[in-house]
């Protein structure tokens, strides 16, 4: 099939099987998502981040943890120290790269854990309705009820400063919102005719539950999660920041900063080039999110 | 008296796939008659309407030879010289009057700005006005209309209170965009004979915008059917069961009547040339 | 976020009850479910805290007797459920025990911190509010065009950074090397002290002892901060805004406006706005809300002497009887704005009633 004939048979009104409709409409969504010039940055960020990080031993000029105490803080450009030197002497560009890992560490394990225990008490809650429902969504109001941050900062605080504690944290206080969104969408589908028919069929709650509304609600899950990973990755950094996330020497972004405010006056670059990282990167997630609602939700689109 | 000649008038709108027409090169006039328009879904019917009082929104464009009222041409005007047309001079009356109306303003408030839009008056002259308008179009007691708010009203009293405030300010022209559509059956008809008799009462012009064939053969003087963006048919009311276009004979043809039953109603049998083919003017 | 009146129909069988007491009764058991939750949340994590608490005030020499007296004393020998009505006890006579820290009773404490954070947040949504909604709305009505691009990017920008580094930059650059603003705290040092401490915010305080120098000075240090708030609450409010003027912008009521020939300026903030504004003051005061909790790393950065940097030292310094007050007074402001917005919501909406 020549290149012409197969975007041809993609963009097709009237497709003849059910695999072509299905492609067809991933690769109109896929257009329509990267003739945004805003997404399409926001997903070669991405891309480069990861790339950075897996390659991150090829690309660090330095060791991140090499101390060298007689270049300390040294600034942008000094010797083969593209962005200079922290107060120990360490290579800031090397840590940065090595930090990219991190980042990304915490931003894949809170979304393995958030929006899974989200699903699970949304659609239990909507699906057994009840008591169980009750119980269930006055827990999660409880949870919303507090400031996502100060309540992370309770549980650090509780468990121990840390890195996996700060993403159990920030997992703790990001469920909420899913398991409420997960629950309304279980509510509609619950009453709908083929669920019913399931049930006819004698299928069990679980099985309706694992087997039918799960795949159901996975799409506008992910959305959110898009939208909500710059979130995570502020709040990741906030908490490094206080010195409850990361420990030293980990090269984490917000550390970093915590690192360089010292000297934040005579030596700027310390503070600031982590700072561009964490803003670059949460800036790609947003510009994502809000090309994929676009895509998904077009009453709230910006082009016509 | 001629009040409005429409001249080759187009709505395009430019999309994904190429431009769109909505109106493809349309001419009509509208004199102090009741002209209806008729057709389905989708044959430029509202656009027709719409683009007169130039509320096409971006990113449709319209454009016309001329669409001239009282010898100026709107087309020409500035959007400011526009605005003392609408409203003033030409009105329109739309669809479901749960969605025409501001949800969160008294009805109070809502004839009054249409009044004092375009006339300079005190309020309490504006507010009798109002009652007197409300008045006419037999709302009982007006004045708790007036502070009311429209979630309060019927569709029925909704739709006579868009006409009231349409008609407050004294336009030449109404465009009623499916006046009737959202109502109840059983009080259709006396929505619409409290709007012919105020049209009538004012000589005014009326363009009644519907897909209701007997609703139109009813209350107009002229009939325009328009199919896929065209006129495809120009004819006086009460000759409309003699119409000749096929698309017009197969429309009557899926009516039911009672004056000749038929154990089967027929289908409409489109045919392709009814799109492409130019208008055959039969003014 | 918090909808206090969700709670599905329950009870419906006890008729003798009219409709409108029920729904009171039922809002105001969903809020003491929710608050009761919030406590018991706070109970928990005082609980699996690694930090012993007996050895937080007898101190690593005490002997066992004085030990145990104070396990005693603390009531830690009772079970676990008795406990925590101990604290619902204590908590609902507004004692929260005393700090570690300033040797206080962390009511005091925070009573005392309070109002520099309300300063902050209050000056910062005003900011966010009076930018953020022209904001919004102008970017609704030049959807697509260069004006919505322009402020889409800037909210997306303001959503995506760290704010205790916009914190940092602020300074190094309008303090640091401009010096167009006061630095970190609350008053330069010698203006302490100048005004008697009426409300707890400067600026207030200032205008009732009629003190402008102290004023402008408390102003020079409070505009910088507030403006980073401001910026954080803007991002939101014009997304919020945006987003439900353009859906009041296709509705049809606007043609209607417009069929009577009312000018745009008209149709946008006498018809679409008027719709929304509802909707906004939700907005606003969840915005409110999402600033105490922003506050906590500016407060931090700015040395600014607020509840978010109270909690955070008597976090690093496991001062226990600090953080669990702090959260919980945190969280009970949280469901109360929420309440608040749910209240103005259906006051002034002509439908809701």
């Amino acid at each position: 099939m020549s290149e012409q004939t197969l975007k041809q048979w993609l963009l097709s009104d009237a497709p003849t099987s059910r695999m072509q409709a299905r492609v067809a409409g991933l690769y109109q969504g896929w257009l329509r998502l990267t003739s945004n010039w805003m997404t399409l940055t926001g997903l070669i960020i991405l891309t480069a981040l990861v790339l950075v990080a897996v390659c991150a031993p090829l690309l660090a000029p330095h060791d991140p943890f090499e101390q060298d105490l007689l270049n300390r803080l040294k600034p942008i450009g000094y010797d083969d120290h593209y962005l200079g030197t922290d107060s120990l002497g360490r290579d800031i560009l090397s840590r940065l790269i090595y930090g990219s890992r991190i980042t990304l560490y915490i931003v894949a394990l809170v979304t393995l854990i958030a929006p899974v225990v989200g699903l699970l008490v949304g659609t239990v809650a909507g699906y057994l309705g009840g008591w169980t429902d009750q119980i269930l969504m006055r827990t999660t109001d409880v949870f919303l009820a507090f400031p996502r941050l100060v309540l992370a900062l309770a549980f650090v605080a509780a468990l121990g400063p840390g890195i996996e504690n700060a993403v159990l944290a920030i997992s703790l206080t990001a469920w909420p919102p899913y398991a409420r969104m997960a629950r309304a969408e279980t509510l509609t589908i619950r009453s709908s005719d083929f669920i019913a028919a399931i049930r006819l069929q004698g299928a069990g709650p679980l099985r309706i539950i694992t087997r039918h509304i799960w795949p159901l609600c996975i799409s506008s899950l992910i959305v959110r999660v898009t939208l909500d990973m710059a979130g995570i990755i502020l709040a990741a950094a906030g908490l490094g920041f206080l010195g409850l996330g990361a420990q030293p020497p980990s090269p984490e972004w917000g550390a970093m900063i915590s690192e360089g405010r010292r000297f934040i006056l005579d030596h700027w670059w310390v503070a600031t080039i982590p700072g561009l990282a964490i803003f670059t990167v949460s800036l790609a997630f947003n510009l994502l999110g809000d090309g994929l609602r676009d895509v998904l939700d077009p009453k709230d689109g910006g082009h016509g | 008296m001629t009040l409005l000649t429409v001249n080759d008038l187009w709505v395009r709108f430019p999309t994904r796939q190429g431009v769109f027409d909505a109106v493809r090169g349309i001419s009509f006039e509208l004199g102090q008659e009741r002209l209806g328009i008729v057709g389905e879904s989708g044959s430029g019917k509202s656009m027709t309407g719409r683009s007169i009082l130039q509320l096409i929104r971006k990113p449709g464009v319209v454009q016309a030879a001329e669409i001239s009222f009282q010898g100026r041409n709107l087309m020409e005007l500035s959007e400011r010289d526009m605005r003392s047309v609408r409203g003033n001079e030409i009105s329109m009356v739309m669809q479901d009057p749960k969605f025409s109306l501001n949800p969160v303003m008294t009805i109070g408030a809502q004839l009054m700005e249409a009044y004092l839009q375009h006339n300079r008056d005190s309020r309490q002259n504006a507010r009798n006005k109002c009652i007197e308008m409300l008045e006419a179009v037999s709302l009982r007691d007006p004045e708790r209309v007036m502070d009311a708010y429209p979630h309060e009203m019927s569709g029925g009293m909704g739709q006579r209170i868009m006409i009231a405030m349409m008609l407050i300010p004294d336009p030449k022209i109404l465009i009623a965009d499916e006046p009737t559509s959202a109502l109840d059956v059983s009080v259709q008809r006396q929505v619409l004979s409290i709007m012919d008799r105020l049209v009538r009462d004012r000589g005014m012009g009326l363009i009644f915008i519907s897909h209701d064939l007997n609703l139109v053969a009813e209350f107009c003087d002229r009939v325009l059917i328009m199919y896929a963006g065209r006129i495809v048919e120009s004819c006086p009311a009460s000759k409309l069961r003699e119409a000749k276009h096929p698309y017009t004979r197969g429309l009557l043809n899926a009516l039911p009547r009672l004056d000749n039953p038929r154990t089967h109603l027929e289908v409409l049998q489109r045919q392709d040339d009814w799109t492409h083919a130019a208008l055959e003017e039969t003014q | 976020m918090v909808s206090v009146t969700s709670q599905p129909e329950e009870g419906r069988k006890s008729a003798p009850f009219p409709a409108w007491l029920r729904k009171f009764l039922t809002t105001c058991g969903s809020i003491a479910a929710t608050m009761l939750g919030l406590l018991l949340v706070t109970f928990v994590i005082g609980r699996v805290m690694p930090i012993d608490p007996v050895l937080a005030i007898v101190g690593e020499r005490a002997s066992q007797e004085s030990y145990d007296a104070v396990y005693h004393q603390l009531g830690l020998d009772k079970p676990l459920m008795v406990q925590f009505f101990y604290y619902l006890w204590d908590v609902l006579h507004g004692d929260f025990g005393n700090s570690l820290l300033t040797a206080r009773p962390v009511s005091q404490d925070i009573a005392r911190v309070f109002p520099a954070t309300m300063e902050l947040a209050t000056l910062g949504v005003v900011i966010g509010m009076f930018l953020g909604i022209p904001m919004g709305v102008l970017s609704a009505v030049h959807r697509g065009t260069w004006i919505d691009q322009t402020i889409r990017v800037l909210t997306l920008v303001g959503y995506s950074m760290p704010i205790f580094w916009l914190g940092m930059m602020g300074l190094l650059l309008f303090y640091g090397i401009l010096g167009w603003v006061g630095g970190p705290g609350r008053l330069d040092i010698f203006f302490e002290g100048l005004v008697p401490s009426v409300t707890g915010m400067v600026l207030v305080d200032a205008l009732l002892a009629g003190d402008m120098d102290v004023f402008w000075n408390g102003f020079s240090h409070l505009i910088l901060p507030a403006s980073l708030l401001g910026y954080y609450s803007l991002a939101y409010i014009s997304r919020m805004t945006r987003s439900f003027m353009l859906e009041q912008l296709s509705a049809e009521y606007i043609t209607t406006a417009r069929v009577k020939g009312l000018s745009e300026r008209q149709v946008i903030w006498g018809h679409a706005f008027k719709n929304i504004r509802v909707q906004l003051v939700t907005v606003v005061a969840l915005s409110y809300a999402n600033l105490l909790e922003g506050s906590v790393l500016t407060e931090i950065i700015f040395s600014w002497p607020g509840i978010g940097s109270y909690i955070t030292t008597a976090l690093l310094s496991a001062d226990m009887n600090a953080v669990l007050g702090g959260t919980v007074v945190v969280g009970l402001i949280f469901i109360c704005l929420n309440i608040l917005s749910d209240l103005l919501y259906k006051i002034f909406d002509p439908r809701a009633k």
